[in-house]
């Protein structure tokens, strides 16, 4: 049973579908890439899944837990990293923590044990009394993602994480987040419009104009699409030809 | 979650509020000097011009300065209620929200606690206040210093819910400013703050109509009761109806999505 459903999710903004009929899987403990051009619908469906937009139609399920009928227990399954950084400036790193773990409603013990955990993790322990304001870029996002683990979520968001980062520290966080794939059974959900931040072997959903375009791994994608690479196949399948695409289905594309 | 999850929210809401609000001394300071130069400027000139007789609670003549003391209370928490307002519309904006809102507790119990929390950390303010005041001849019955404390509260956290309920409309944060401004002051200047309401319906019989429906009238007056060990149910009937209903009103038209539809259709992703 995968760890994540997306349903039918459709999304209508005031003169503007941003989702229309969304439907894929997510596998638990894989590096799931969610791929799209600007204006595609995946900062729409991150908003969806996180309870910050209200369904509209469709429903998304996170370990079993319907959106629609238990969003408590779904929230309590996801962590996320926003596009823009959400940490409060004026407050220490471990200080930012232990607001988002008392959010969870974490006790005292828990929290400082998972608190240290985390950093840990991300290799920001010692950072831990510095205010938010004087790491650079790519610390406060490893604080991001070291507070979206805190309370032990089975899955983890990132939407465009990478953005305004320098290459070297953008290729250091998608290492790390894939090795808290392969080590140690998290599942991601990453999403990006920079095509050189997924490998061969990921599952990517394609998205564009609030379809899918694409639901396969990589390589499969460009195999049945019949290029050499996936910037191909992004191209292909984003381009005015592709506008009045339909629906795909599940396991493959519809170029 | 269980109950201890809830408190435990709120003791995190409540630190990470007073946490800001210690790093913003400005914030102490400003909060401070603008009830301090009504008290010590504007009530000293009026002081000759506008006499008081003797009105409940108080059971004797007294100065203006003792007058005003409790609407410049209920100053120090609309300030900061709207700021606390501000905040939220910022924290939209700038998407530290989300934090608060991706918690797996109701919504509503997740703004009440920000509301109780922003009005908490208020409360130092109002004693350091009152302990100026004291130097202006501000002499309240020394129980009054702790009868006045769950009126704070309650007409604190009742502005807290309007300024809450003002910001659910405001869609970005520059247009907050000029609505303050038909806000904060109307309330303020069309209330018993500055004035007995009597003295209001001598000169306006509308003015004083506006001032008589007016939250902030009931909450300057629970202060003032308060202030002095009297109780006024009227106050306290409007200051708890007014805060059920704001607050339940910001919870149903509170929408995250406000701050961002404008964004989307040109910058989603």
């Amino acid at each position: 049973m995968p760890l994540v459903e997306v349903d039918q999710l459709s999304h209508q903004y005031p003169g503007k579908l941003a989702l229309a009929n969304v439907c894929f899987n997510i596998e638990r403990g894989s590096f799931h890439a969610l791929l799209g051009p600007n204006g595609a619908g995946k900062s729409t469906l991150f908003a969806l899944i996180s309870r910050l937009f209200r369904v509209q139609q469709g429903d998304i399920r996170v370990n079993g837990h319907s959106l629609k009928q238990a969003p408590a227990a779904l929230l309590g399954e996801i962590g996320m990293v926003f596009q823009q950084s959400t940490l409060d400036m004026d407050l220490s790193v471990q200080q930012n923590l232990d607001y988002h773990a008392c959010l969870h409603g974490m006790a005292g013990k828990l929290r400082k044990q998972r608190i240290e955990a985390e950093l840990q993790r991300v290799e920001m322990l010692d950072a831990r009394n510095q205010k938010v304001r004087a790491l650079n870029g790519g610390h406060r996002r490893r604080v991001e993602i070291a507070r979206a683990l805190v309370h032990q979520p089975s899955l983890l968001l990132l939407d465009e994480a990478t953005v305004g980062l320098d290459p070297q520290t953008r290729a250091s966080l998608n290492q790390h987040v894939r090795s808290l794939c392969d080590q140690q059974g998290v599942t991601v959900l990453w999403s990006t419009h920079l095509i050189e931040e997924i490998q061969p072997q990921d599952p990517v959903t394609l998205l564009h104009q609030g379809q899918v375009r694409a639901n396969a791994c990589a390589a499969e994608i460009c195999r049945q699409n019949a290029v050499e690479s996936l910037v191909e196949a992004f191209t292909l399948l984003t381009s005015p030809a592709q506008k009045q695409a339909a629906q795909p289905s599940e396991s493959g594309i519809n170029a | 979650m269980k109950l201890s999850g809830y408190v435990t929210a709120f003791n995190g809401i409540l630190k990470r509020e007073a946490l800001r609000f210690v790093h913003q001394r400005s914030r102490f300071f400003s909060s401070m000097v603008r009830p301090l130069l009504w008290l010590a400027v504007f009530a000293a000139g009026f002081r000759a011009a506008l006499g008081i007789s003797i009105i409940e609670p108080y059971s004797t003549y007294i100065t203006y300065e003792v007058y005003i003391a409790p609407g410049l209370i209920a100053m120090i928490l609309l300030f900061n209620a709207m700021q606390s307002s501000l905040s939220m519309v910022y924290d939209r904006e700038m998407g530290s929200m989300r934090i608060l809102l991706m918690s797996p507790l109701p919504r509503w119990y997740l703004l009440l606690s920000k509301l109780a929390a922003s009005t908490i950390v208020a409360i130092p303010q109002v004693y350091a206040f009152l302990a100026i005041a004291w130097l202006f001849e501000v002499e309240p019955p020394a129980p009054g210093f702790l009868w006045v404390l769950p009126a704070v509260i309650l007409a604190g956290v009742m502005l807290g819910a309007i300024g809450l309920f003002i910001s659910s409309f405001i869609r970005q944060l520059e247009n907050f400013a000029g609505v303050m401004n038909f806000v904060i002051f109307p309330m303020f200047f069309m209330s018993s703050a500055l004035y007995p309401l009597w003295k209001m319906q001598e000169s306006s019989e509308w003015l004083y109509w506006l001032c008589s429906v007016n939250p902030f009238t009931f909450g300057v007056e629970l202060i003032r009761f308060a202030l002095y060990g009297k109780f006024n149910g009227e106050a306290l009937a409007v200051v708890s109806g007014c805060l059920l209903l704001f607050t339940v009103l910001a919870v149903l038209v509170f929408n995250p999505e406000r701050g961002q539809i404008g964004k989307k259709p040109s910058k989603p992703g």
